[in-house]
Parts: C-alpha cells; structure tokens; sequence
C-alpha cells in the first residue's frame, strides 16, 4: 500500500520534471531515452535531483526566512548574540546531510553494478559486435561478423544488444549516443568496451564528448536503428560494395579530414582492428602525423 | 641567439589578435605613462617591489587577480559571443585554433591567475593580523612568491602576441598536449607559466603553514584561531601536499614535449591515463583549496554582520578539516567514463557525495548564525546571501554527476560546464569579493562605496543564473562542451541567453571599477578611524586600518575566541599598553622582484628554446639567493619608543570618534538552555 503510494507519488515528480523541462520538447534527448540503458540512467538522474532537493529544501527556505526575519531593522526579533550552539539544531543539520547521502549513496553503488558499461546486457536476441575507432576527426564502425565497415555512419538493429569495443587511432576522444545512455573514452593502444540497445527504430546523434582538437565540433556521426530486415538489407547493400578497408584505406584514414562524408566498405581485412590497436602497443608509432 | 623565435612567432596577419594586443598594449601604455607622470617610479619600486610586507604583497597580489580577472573575463566573453553566433552553417568569428586557445586561456587564467592570487592575496592581507602576528613566518620568500605569480601571469599574457596559446584546455590532456598534436609554443607557454607560479604557490603554502603553527599571539590556541585562519590552513596544507604533484606531473609532460622521452605519449609505452590521474590527483585538492578559504570569508562575514557568534564553530572546524581531506579521495570522479571497473566508480562516487555531508553542515551553520542575531544588508552580506543560495544548486548538481551512471550520461555536456561554474564563480569568487569588502578598510584605511557594490552584486548574481542555467539545460540536450560552432538549432536560444548572462556579468566587472574610482575619490567621507569599521569580532580589527608595518604595537593576549569583541566589551580593547619592547623587522629587498624578473627570462628561454638565456637565468636566481642569503642583516630594530608613538598617534585617533556597542556580552552564555527558553 505504501509503497504503491510511492511509485506514484515517484510518477508524478518524473512526470512533473518532465512538463517542467518543456515537456515533450524533443530537444531534450537525455529525458526521451531510445533504449534501456538511456531510460534507467534517465531515471536515475531524475530521482537523485529531486532526492537532493528535499534534502536542500531547507537551506533555500532558512536562509531567505532567517536573513529576512532576523534583518537588523527588525526589532522585535529575538536578538541572543552569544548564542552559538544547540544540541537539537546540531542534530538535525547533521542528520539530513548524512541521511540524504546514505540513500543515493545505495542508489550510487547499485545503479553502478548495473550500469557497468563493460557489462554485457542480457537479451533473448543474439549481440551484434561493432568495433569502434577515433580518427581525426571521424568514427570508425567495423562490423567483425558481417565483415563490413563504415565511416560516421553506425546501423543497429533494434533490440539487440550491442557490444562495442572502442581504440582511438589519435588523441583520447569519448563516444556518446546520448539517446542509448552511456559515454565512454576510446584511447589509443587501449581497448575500452561499451554495451548499448536500442529500443525503439529511428534516428540518433552520435559525437565525440572529449575535446579533441580543431575539427572536434563536427565529429558526429548518424546512428541509425533499424528492425531486423531493415538491417539485413542495409548489411548485404553495403557488401556489394567493392570498396575494402585495408591497410591504403588505413592510412587513408589517418589523414586528418574534418565532416568527412559517409563512407562504406564492403569487405575488411581480418584482424584490422587489432592492427590499429598494435601500432600504439609495439611498433615505433608515436602517433605523429604531422600534416597528414 | 633566439632560438625558435623570430619575427614570423608574431601573428600579425590575425586582426582579432592584434586588436586584443594592441588593446592590453595600450592599457599598459597607460598605467605606465600614469605612473611616469606622478612620478612614482621609484617609490612603486622601494615601497611596493621590493617590499616584504605582508599587507603590501597581499595587495598587489590582488590588484594581479583582478587585472587577470579582465583578461579571463574577456576571454568567456569572446566565447559566449562566438557560441551565440555559430549555430548552423555560420562558423562564427573565431576559427577553431583560436576558440580552442580562448577556453584554454580562460580556464588556465581563472584557476591559475585570478583564484589563486586572490585568495593568497586574502590569506597575506588578514592571516597574520588574525593571528596577531608582525608578518608572516618567511617574508622574502612571501615576495618571491608574488613574483613568480606576476611573472607567470606576463608569460601568459606575452602568448597572445608571440606565439601562440595551448590548444589542448587547461587541463592539458596528452596525447592532445603532446608535440605531435601541438607543435608550437602554446602548450610550453601553458607549462611554464603553471610550472613557475605553481612552485610560487608551494612556497606560499609552506609559508603560511608555518606562519599560522608558529607565530600565533599568546593563548591563541588551535582551537581560538579565528576560522579565515584555519581555512587557510587547510588551505595551505592542502597547497603543500597537491603542488608537488602537478610539477611532477608538468615536469615528466616537459620532459615528453622537449627530451623525446614517452610518459604520456601514445606510443612507444606512454600512459596517457597516468597524467589524467596525476593531474586530478592534484586538480581536485586544488578547486577545494580556492573554496575553502572562501568558506572562511563567509564565517567571517556572517557573525560580524548578524552580531553574533558563529554557529558551530566547532563543527566548522572539523567539517573544514574533513572537507581538505576528503579532497585527496575524489580525484577519479572526474573521469568515471575511462572504463574503470563498476566498483572502482562507486567507491569513487561515494566519497565524492560524503563531502556534501561536511558541506551542508556548513551552509546550516552560517544560516544559524543569523538565527537570532541582527543581520545587516552589507554588500558583504549580500555575497555570502547569494553564494548560499546558488552554491546549494552547484552542490546539488556536484553530487548529481558524483553518481557515475548519471555521470556516463552528463560528462562533458555543458551540465559539467555549468556545474563547476556553479561551484567556483559563488564558492570562490563571491567569497573573494566579500574578503575584498570586508578586509578593504583594513588595508587602506576607507571603505569601499557601498551603492556600487550592492549594484555590482546584482550584475554579478543575476549574470551568474542568466549564464548558466541555460547550460544545464543544454547539458540536458546532450550539447558537449568546447564545441567552436553546432549544427542543432535548438541549443541556440539557450546560448543567445547566455550570452546576455555574461552582458550582465561585464556590468557587475564595470560596477566595481566605478566602485573603486567612487570610493577612491570619496575616501575622506569614509575613513576608517577606529581601525574597527564593522564592529568586528577577530584581531585584525584590533589594529589601525591601515596597521603600521609592524602591525600592532603591542601583540595581543588571546583568552578566547573572538578576542577583540571580549575586548572590546571588557573595555580593554583601546587600553593604552604600559610597556614597549625593541622589535626586529625584515628590510625591504629588491632580491624576490630580481628572482621573479629571471624566473621571466627563464621560462620565456624555455617556451622559445634560447638555451644560452635559461642557463644564464637559472644561475641568476642562484646567484641572487645566494647573495640575499648571506646578507649580514636582513632586518633592523624598530625602537620602543616608535611603536610607543605609534599606539598614542592611534589612541588619539580613536578618541575622535563614538565608539561602537560590542555584541559580545560576558555576562551570560545563552547557548543551549536559552534556546529553548524561546
């Protein structure tokens, strides 16, 4: 019974931040999640914020009713200047910090464990794999099992789980679909993983959120989910492609290109995204590519 | 003979440039040429350079912050104009390598030369007068240490118009920071400037460490230090233990940029996740140590101005201490989206909340200090009103993003931006310009027009919300930060706004230059005779505003705290002292402002590779420390009967005007037991 008040009592301050953000104002991309991920972060924004603002209630309230009703001009106001101290005041003002950090300090440690972007997410529908890697200043998507890749351009299908393992072929640079939840950094030498679905079809923006030099404002990319016919067909329309990404389209790559167009390769040399990981672990590349 | 520079480093071609050139070239022709007209070159030099004194040192260390304060400040206007502007297929006026250089320079200038100086400025101007000390412990080193800080602030300001600035934002992230992504000059400008006031702020903090353990008035006791005093001491502490780490850090980054060698670069084993700890490892203690001392303006500020004891002082204590502390613990919440392992980001998120918990006990106790007292609307005030107010929302959205899955959502949106501006403009600043308030009269012996202030306030305040609340909107709108122009139209009106926001600021900034001219020109009508303008409560007040060089004539006893509001209750506090002793002072030295003047030539032959001119320099600053060093008398004796002459000058001065009722009453303690008599 009360818990059931308080699901609703917890619909209404989500419903009610959400009219209050402008509603159903698209713009807002982190309150309209597109997948699991998005809508439980989202959730969880909005129920830390209004948790913090019953504990901080206090202080806007005290602190204009106190300085307004204890101003020098009023006289009748109780005046005790060597007052400085009180067990109950003391109590409370240390009870409702602590309280209100013990609670979200459960919401931080649970919502963590599940949120944990290298955790695989668990679906009756098979993962699709995307290899991801940062060039200046583009997004590398390669599809290991369809053996296909593409530039500033990624196709989902909807309802699969998809598992990301992110490089960077220059600088840290971080990779954020802010409609499917979770950023994370893609660094060179280094592989970091993400785990994202998409719940619903359409099309989303994808960017770099790690300031990565000059051509940074236009490293976005389209995303876009697809049913799975949908992406079956996009699949073998890009395999016809006679275009392979190889060691020439590498380095193609690697030359500093700013809004560069959609790009698609039919076919991929095995084990290209190891390679590009392997320049930064043994070879002598130090990644400096001056003018190129 | 010049190393890489040549006349190609100045980048004539770029009109913008050269406009903001010519127009600090100009204001510098003109404070020149003023000084040159009154003729006050050599007492500048003698009276200001070359002085020790703690007062003085605090003042030119805050006429540096404020300088620097227009030079950031119209940095962040350059970028919320371009921001308003390039929406779409409009690139703005600023191509990307100079916006990229204007937020670097604006973080770099803000963090570096604005709060940094202005809060070492507050410490030298009241620590040692709360304390009832003569000067600090070290007072040369005191002077060396303002140099460096001047001379870092001229690097920054040369790189405008030789070379170039950083591109790679004032947190420097390699590989982006490394030579083959940033060739040029602007990430060694970046550097040596930090380099060089960094090891300037160290030997601050080791100063004023030893300052307030070592010197304190007899009977003042940790525990009846003033609480400015113990946030500078944390303050201080916390400068001791993070400094080193940044010049490590800077050090192997330097050793990356100019050696060949592999810390952070991509290849070849470099780490760059090993900078981005090191650096925050650092980066965290130091926003809490431009914080903290603000903290301790406010709990200045609000029992002066409610007549009252400070609520809790001891809690305020302890919650200081936890809060430096607890800084040590947080660094990796400023990069939960590298990849760490769920429990790594908890535990991280988890000690970043607990901090809210030492800092909402101090929000309750200023506000429970006005519980019950008679609070003045003093522009002092109205700063601390409003850092409360908008502090509780920074503090909120800190702890929002202290949640990493909130995190991997928010990080690096213009939320974060918003956020940290939402922490320092009222954590820090507000505090600054209430410590400048406050503490003016004392060291110029006026107070400062208050109309202007207030006027100041507002412009400030209501600039503040305009700027950035439409941040956290667009953060939001997935908006990322540092972004040099943006196709979606939508964020627009949220900038357009912000740009009004920062219109509104830059009429705050002009409010308190008129204020100055105002109170500067009307300085008669508001002369501090008592040495005691706001009925204070520490012992700063307990002195002549401005204190003679050495301060008080005879050092206070301390009994309790707030000595000077029981002295002046007890009727003691304009007691003519019966006895005088010789003192020993330090003389005026030219040898902080010489160091400083090589550590220039110095850092300006590192960034342009002049090896002859760095060598020379370094073996001049060894040179000078060794001759300051061996100097047979570094101070003199102040005879008794000066300081004798001195008090009676200020006694006679008092007796001129009605004193003030003290607040502090002796009679009756009516905490606890006469709180719930009401």
């Amino acid at each position: 019974m009360k818990q059931h008040r308080f699901r609703k009592l917890r619909t209404l301050l989500l419903l009610g931040t959400t009219l209050l953000l402008g509603g159903c104002g698209k713009q807002w991309i982190l309150l309209h999640p597109a997948g699991p991920i998005a809508a439980h972060e989202k959730n969880l924004i909005l129920t830390a914020w209004w948790l913090m603002v019953l504990v901080a209630l206090p202080v806007f309230v005290l602190t204009i009713w106190f300085a307004w009703h204890y101003r020098a001009s009023n006289k009748k106001a109780n005046y005790q200047p060597n007052w400085d101290f009180s067990w109950s005041v003391d109590a409370l003002i240390w009870v409702l910090p602590l309280v209100g950090v013990a609670i979200l300090a459960f919401l931080c440690w649970t919502s963590t464990q599940s949120l944990a972007p290298y955790k695989p997410i668990a679906s009756k529908k098979a993962p699709v794999e995307v290899d991801v890697v940062a060039f200046d200043w583009k997004w590398l998507f390669i599809y290991p099992k369809q053996h296909i890749a593409t530039v500033n351009q990624l196709v989902i299908p909807v309802g699969h789980p998809i598992n990301f393992k992110l490089t960077s072929d220059t600088v840290m640079t971080s990779f954020f679909i802010p409609e499917m939840g979770s950023q994370i950094y893609a660094m060179s030498g280094m592989r970091s993983r993400l785990n994202l679905i998409a719940d619903k079809p359409g099309t989303y923006h994808g960017q770099n959120m790690q300031f990565s030099g000059r051509g940074y404002a236009d490293m976005n990319f389209k995303v876009l989910a697809k049913q799975d016919a949908g992406f079956q067909d996009w699949v073998a329309s890009v395999q016809k492609s006679d275009k392979k990404f190889d060691m020439t389209a590498l380095a193609q790559l690697q030359k500093r290109t700013i809004a560069n167009p959609v790009a698609h390769y039919g076919s991929v040399k095995p084990q290209m995204f190891q390679t590009i990981l392997d320049q930064y672990r043994y070879s002598h590349h130090d990644g400096n590519r001056p003018g190129a | 003979m010049l190393g890489n520079l040549s006349l190609s480093s100045i980048p004539y071609h770029n009109p913008i440039i050269m406009g903001a050139v010519g127009f600090s070239i100009l204001v510098g022709l003109i404070i020149v040429g003023t000084i040159t007209y009154y003729g006050k070159w050599g007492y500048l030099y003698k009276e200001w350079f070359c002085s020790v004194d703690h007062k003085r040192i605090g003042v030119m260390y805050i006429v540096l912050a404020m300088i620097m304060l227009l030079r950031g400040f119209a940095d962040a206007i350059m970028m919320r104009a371009q921001q308003a502007i390039a929406v779409g297929s409009n690139p703005g006026y600023l191509p990307p390598e100079h916006f990229d250089q204007i937020f670097s320079a604006h973080g770099t200038i803000m963090i570096f030369f604005v709060a940094m100086p202005f809060m070492i400025g507050l410490l030298n101007i009241a620590v040692p007068l709360q304390i009832g000390a003569r000067d600090v412990a070290f007072p040369f080193l005191n002077s060396v240490s303002f140099w460096t800080a001047a001379i870092s602030a001229i690097l920054i300001m040369i790189s405008l118009g030789i070379g170039e600035f950083s591109q790679a934002g004032w947190t420097g992230y390699p590989p982006l920071s490394e030579l083959p992504n940033d060739p040029g000059t602007g990430v060694d400008y970046w550097i040596w400037a930090i380099q060089i006031s960094g090891i300037g702020s160290l030997m601050t903090g080791i100063n004023f460490m030893v300052t307030i353990l070592k010197l304190r008035a007899p009977g003042m006791t940790l525990m009846k230090m003033p609480v400015f005093t113990w946030t500078a001491l944390c303050a201080s502490a916390l400068i001791v233990l993070s400094f080193p780490m940044l010049t490590v850090t800077l050090a192997l980054l330097t050793m990356d940029r100019y050696l060949g060698m592999h810390f952070f670069t991509a290849g070849h084993g470099g780490n760059l996740m090993m900078y981005t700890n090191l650096f925050w490892t650092w980066g965290h203690p130091e926003v809490y140590l431009l914080m903290v001392p603000a903290f301790g303006v406010f709990s200045e500020v609000v029992p002066t101005f409610s007549g009252k004891r400070l609520y809790g002082y001891t809690s305020m204590v302890w919650a200081t201490i936890a809060i430096a502390l607890l800084s040590f613990v947080v660094w990796l919440h400023h990069f939960f989206t590298m990849g760490a392992s769920a429990n790594v980001n908890a535990f991280f998120g988890i000690t970043t909340m607990i901090i809210a918990v030492p800092t909402g006990i101090k929000l309750f106790n200023w506000i429970f200090t006005m519980f019950r007292g008679r609070v003045q609307f003093h522009s002092a005030m109205y700063w601390t009103l409003g850092f409360i107010i908008a502090f509780t929302v920074g503090g909120m959205t800190g702890v929002l993003l202290s949640i990493p899955g909130a995190d991997y959502q928010l990080h690096n949106t213009e939320l974060l931006v918003a956020h940290f501006h939402n922490m320092l403009i009222p954590g820090a600043v507000f505090g600054y310009f209430a410590g400048y308030t406050y503490w003016f009269p004392k060291a110029f012996g006026f107070k400062l027009n208050e109309r202007w202030g207030k006027r100041a306030f507002w412009g400030w305040m209501i600039g503040f919300l305009l700027a950035f609340m439409p941040l956290y909107a667009l953060g939001l709108m997935g908006m990322p930060r540092r972004m040099d122009h943006y196709a979606n139209p939508a964020w627009h009106p949220y900038l357009v706004v912000a740009f009004i926001g920062a219109v509104f600021i830059l009429g705050g900034v002009i409010a308190q230059i008129i204020q100055l001219v105002v109170s500067i020109r009307e300085r008669n009508e508001n002369r501090d005779l008592t040495g005691d303008p706001w009925n204070g409560r520490t012992l700063e007040w307990a002195t002549s505003s401005p204190p003679p060089y050495f301060n008080f004539a005879r050092l206070p006893a301390v009994h309790q705290l707030d000595e000077f509001c029981h002295m002046k209750s007890a009727g003691t506090a304009y007691q003519p002292a019966d006895k005088f002793f010789d003192i020993h002072m330090p003389k005026n030295t030219p040898a902080g402002f010489f160091i400083g003047m090589l550590c220039f030539a110095f850092g300006f032959a590192m960034i342009w590779h002049i090896w002859w001119l760095a060598l020379a320099s370094v073996f001049g600053v060894i040179t000078t420390v060794i001759i300051r060093g061996s100097e047979d008398e570094p101070e003199y004796v102040v005879p008794a009967s000066e300081l004798e002459s001195s008090q009676a000058r200020r006694l006679k001065q008092v007796a001129t005007v009605e004193p003030t009722a003290s607040s502090c009453n002796d009679d009756g303690d009516d905490s606890e037991g006469a709180y719930t008599a009401a």
